[in-house]
């Protein structure tokens, strides 16, 4: 398995995403080295589709396919948990399903 | 505290196709000015008690002003219309102006949205920063910006005047 973990450091959500991936892939006994990138310029995000920060890839599928057709963007990226809810990261059920 | 003293003087295009200017809040005791944006996660997930503020303190006169500085162009989805859109959807109850010259976030010395400015009757700056200490609502333990509300319409200066917005950066103009 191969997790790409990027991110803008404009937006202030991926520690946290970090630490809640870091959290699932532990709970789940995946024990691998989560591939990080930040993204510094437009034509990055252009050149790696990232829709916003934080963008998590999971043997490169989106934990979130819906955002992730978003256009490329250096900007925080909105997720929406279970109950509908915004949120700036995604939701642990979104990495839960990603990572099975 | 690292904002401006006083209130800055602005005259904005606001959603509902009106002008608006500091002088036309002029009969309001406490001014709340919210830099905000359309598409940040942070600002969507607190606009709602943003919206509930001004609800709940709209007949002791209060009014909130959000303002949107974001650059547009490099930015779509922080356009006027995009703006208008926003507000219809999120059932806005508070004036939404367009800051396209930047020049009342840099006057504020903005840098994330949201972002409050509290000032008193004679617009002076009395709280900045967050709404409250946490973007889930269950959450939350202390409501800074009802706080600063409570003490500036009591004549009094808020317990805690300065906290550190945390929320999407302000997308200035290259």
């Amino acid at each position: 398995m191969r997790v790409d973990f990027l991110f803008w450091a404009g937006c202030p959500s991926h520690p946290e995403a970090r630490e809640l991936l870091d959290d699932v892939l532990a709970a789940r006994g995946v024990d691998l080295e989560v591939d990080v990138r930040e993204v510094y310029t437009h034509d990055e995000a252009v050149e790696l589709a990232f829709p916003g920060s934080p963008t998590i890839r999971v043997d490169g599928r989106d934990v979130d396919p819906a955002g992730a057709a978003l256009p490329p963007s250096l900007s925080c990226r909105v997720y929406r948990l279970p109950d509908g809810r915004p949120s700036p990261v995604p939701s642990r059920q979104q990495l839960e399903e990603a990572i099975s | 505290m690292s904002a401006i003293a006083n209130a800055p003087t602005f005259d904005l295009p606001g959603i509902d196709g009106h002008s608006h200017s500091l002088d036309e809040y002029d009969d309001a005791p406490v001014l709340v000015l919210v830099q905000s944006c359309n598409h940040c996660p942070y600002v969507l997930a607190w606009e709602g008690r943003i919206n509930d503020l001004q609800r709940e303190y709209r007949d002791r006169g209060v009014r909130i002003v959000a303002i949107n500085s974001n650059d547009a162009v490099a930015y779509p989805g922080d356009s006027f219309d995009a703006m208008v859109e926003h507000a219809r959807e999120a059932g806005y109850e508070f004036d939404y102006l367009h800051d396209e010259s930047q020049d009342v976030a840099r006057t504020l010395g903005s840098s994330r949205t949201p972002e409050a400015f509290v000032y008193d009757a004679d617009r002076r700056l009395v709280y900045h920063g967050l709404v409250d200490d946490n973007r889930e609502q269950e959450s939350v333990t202390r409501h800074y910006l009802r706080d600063a509300i409570e003490a500036a319409l009591a004549g009094e200066t808020p317990n805690v005047a300065d906290t550190e917005p945390v929320g999407c950066s302000l997308k200035w103009r290259s």
